[in-house]
């Protein structure tokens, strides 16, 4: 997929938290470019700023300096207001632990995104079914969290970030709470949906999640110490 | 509508928690019950007191000589017939029904071998028609009866029971001031009323008291007209009863040519006093009612912020996780301060319902000794709700905007 303009537009970022009179220095002068449809890994220890890169990426976090352009649009301009319908519209997340509603149903949780769209309850039922169905869920629609498998519950999330039909789905260690097997099952559902056009970007510190990824990129302590493409090596289940 | 899909979140929300969320309700459910409960009860009776002064001829003004002015005693020209027949005008006293004279004094009245000292009172046949007077047996005095100065009486219910001992009293003689008289009617029993005890009572032709029942005051005969120890004024109706009361003042005044600044020598004693304290009572009743019924709504109200602040600390993460897949502040102010509103307006009506349970087993306890009626008015309901739902909102606003200023990443974060 091409564009004239890159979907995301990182330049000389900072994050700096203050922690009573220490400050710290998640992200350091960070700048990169994704384009859209790219399938990144952003790999790193640790306390090396990954998260916070994802956060100031999902607009859930604002930098204390440096500019952030997503969709044409500088982040750092935006309203709370506008940042959150961007969010709801085009970002789609996918969380360690899943964070799913502990008592709501997988269709109510797919339903979410929808409920703060606007859609109507049908046509959010509608497509809930539809996002559960396309992660292998369709018979599980009316099961809560406590009686789905670990897999089955990201399997959920995943239904739930992408029901909305984000251009983005910005996941940290999204199998780092699976096992292995599930794991694989969940990286290919998010590589089938690469292949239909939408940007990854997948924070891990597992080699072999990131090594199935088309971009790595490597933080150290805030900053981008390698940001390698890998083409050749691209591997797809 | 937008503001109506936060309902169905928030009844899911409630019904995930339901040991908690009647616990919260609880303060509410009680305090609901219990003020619509008890303002029922006073209200009931306040009707029922209402009911009963009314009944009583309560349109009846009490006309007498003399009257109090600034604590002052001034005592006056005895009333006359003269009198009567000027108030008995209705072109000049449109809101005068009638006017009825009174010549009443305490005597012994009784058979050969027993006797009562008790109020004897001449009258005409309208005193039974302003007070509502039924007959237990025989009839009322005639107007036939008062012009030709019959020796005729009719007695209150006690005082045929105990000289007649429950015996047809119609017929029977009776001595009144030593003088013979024939009982033509007994009073329907009917106890205390602001008049006195009707039933221990006898009635006679006005003329005859004023000839037979003299004793020394007030004279008999005043610049030659009959002179009554009362005049009983029945207004048109309630609400003219004050606007008889100043014509029977001014034509009292002109009548007795008092000058501009001389006080009445007369005073017309009104029942409407007794109306408006029970209505003052009842407002004061309901006003003492409504503020323990607000304060047990205040402490229902924190229980509920309580609650809720525990519910949004508790839902922190999930407050993140809207946040994050789009739920904007707006929207996570609603669903928490409609929860809050749920709560308080099912609280509500579930003591609206508990309510109307006590009702009716409190009338269950009533008795014509005690009559309890519970009356749960609209208006009590109406405010009932309203006030539940003004709670809640002021009680989960705070708690709400809580839970509006999370941060989506700390939420997140939050364990």
């Amino acid at each position: 997929m091409t564009s004239s303009s890159p979907l995301i537009d990182i330049r000389n970022l900072t994050r700096t938290y203050h922690i009573g009179r220490t400050a710290l220095h998640a992200l350091k002068n960070v700048s990169l470019t994704i384009d859209h449809g790219e399938y990144v890994a952003v790999v790193g220890t640790s306390g090396s700023g990954k998260s916070t890169l994802l956060n100031v990426l999902g607009l859930l976090d604002r930098p204390t300096d440096g500019t952030y352009r997503i969709h044409k649009q500088s982040a750092g301009e935006l309203t709370d207001r506008q940042r959150t319908t961007l969010r709801n519209r085009e970002i789609g997340f996918v969380f360690q632990e899943f964070n799913l509603l502990a008592r709501a149903t997988a269709r109510r949780q797919a339903e979410l995104p929808l409920f703060y769209a606007g859609l109507s309850r049908k046509e959010s039922r509608r497509r809930a079914l539809d996002a559960l169905a396309q992660v292998g869920l369709a018979d599980r629609a009316a099961h809560r969290p406590e009686e789905l498998s670990g897999g089955q519950r990201q399997r959920v999330a995943i239904a739930r970030a992408l029901v909305n039909s984000p251009s983005l789905l910005l996941a940290d260690e999204p199998t780092g709470a699976i096992d292995t097997k599930t794991g694989e099952e969940v990286m290919a559902l998010f590589e089938q949906r690469h292949l239909e056009g939408l940007t990854l970007v997948i924070v891990t510190h597992d080699r072999e999640i990131a090594a199935r990824a088309r971009r790595i990129i490597t933080l150290r302590d805030g900053t981008v110490i390698s940001d390698e493409p890998r083409l050749a090596s691209a591997v797809l289940p | 509508m937008k503001l109506l899909k936060y309902f169905p979140l928030a009844a899911e929300n409630i019904a995930a928690r339901k040991l908690r969320s009647i616990l919260t309700m609880l303060g509410i459910i009680i305090g609901v019950a219990s003020v619509l409960t008890t303002l029922g009860i006073g209200r009931g009776a306040s009707a029922d007191i209402m009911q009963q002064i009314a009944s009583e001829g309560i349109t009846i003004l009490n006309v007498e000589s003399g009257g109090y002015s600034d604590q002052t005693w001034t005592s006056g020209q005895p009333l006359t017939m003269a009198d009567v027949t000027a108030l008995s005008d209705r072109s000049l006293h449109p809101d005068i029904d009638q006017a009825v004279p009174l010549y009443r004094q305490y005597i012994h009245l009784g058979t050969g071998n027993s006797s009562m000292f008790m109020e004897v009172v001449g009258t005409t046949p309208a005193y039974a028609a302003i007070h509502n007077l039924e007959l237990a047996q025989g009839r009322f005095l005639t107007e036939q009866e008062i012009a030709q100065r019959t020796k005729s009486v009719v007695i209150g219910a006690d005082v045929a029971q105990r000289q007649f001992a429950g015996a047809d009293a119609v017929g029977k003689s009776l001595r009144i001031a030593n003088q013979p008289f024939t009982v033509v009617g007994v009073l329907r029993k009917r106890g205390w009323d602001r008049f006195g005890n009707m039933d221990i009572r006898a009635v006679i032709p006005l003329a005859v008291a004023q000839d037979r029942l003299r004793s020394t005051s007030p004279a008999h005969r005043h610049r030659g007209e009959y002179t009554v120890s009362e005049i009983q004024v029945n207004a048109v109706s309630i609400e003219r009863l004050d606007a008889a009361a100043r014509q029977v003042e001014q034509t009292l005044r002109l009548r007795r040519a008092l000058a501009a600044d001389e006080p009445n020598d007369f005073s017309i004693e009104s029942q409407a006093w007794l109306l408006e304290t029970a209505n003052s009572v009842a407002a004061t009743l309901t006003a003492f009612l409504a503020g323990i019924g607000a304060i047990s709504l205040l402490v229902g109200g924190i229980g509920i912020m309580n609650i809720m602040l525990v519910s949004v600390t508790e839902r922190t993460r999930e407050i993140g996780l809207r946040k994050a897949v789009g739920a904007h502040n707006r929207d996570i102010l609603l669903q928490f301060l409609v929860e809050a509103l749920m709560l308080t307006l099912v609280g509500g009506l579930i003591g609206i319902a508990i309510s109307y349970g006590l009702a009716t087993i409190v009338e269950r306890f009533s008795s014509p000794d005690f009559p309890l009626a519970v009356l749960i008015e609209p208006g009590s309901l109406a405010a009932a709700v309203s006030v539940s739902a003004a709670c809640g909102l002021l009680f989960g606003l705070y708690p709400a905007i809580r839970a509006t200023r999370l941060d989506p990443i700390d939420a997140l974060r939050h364990e």
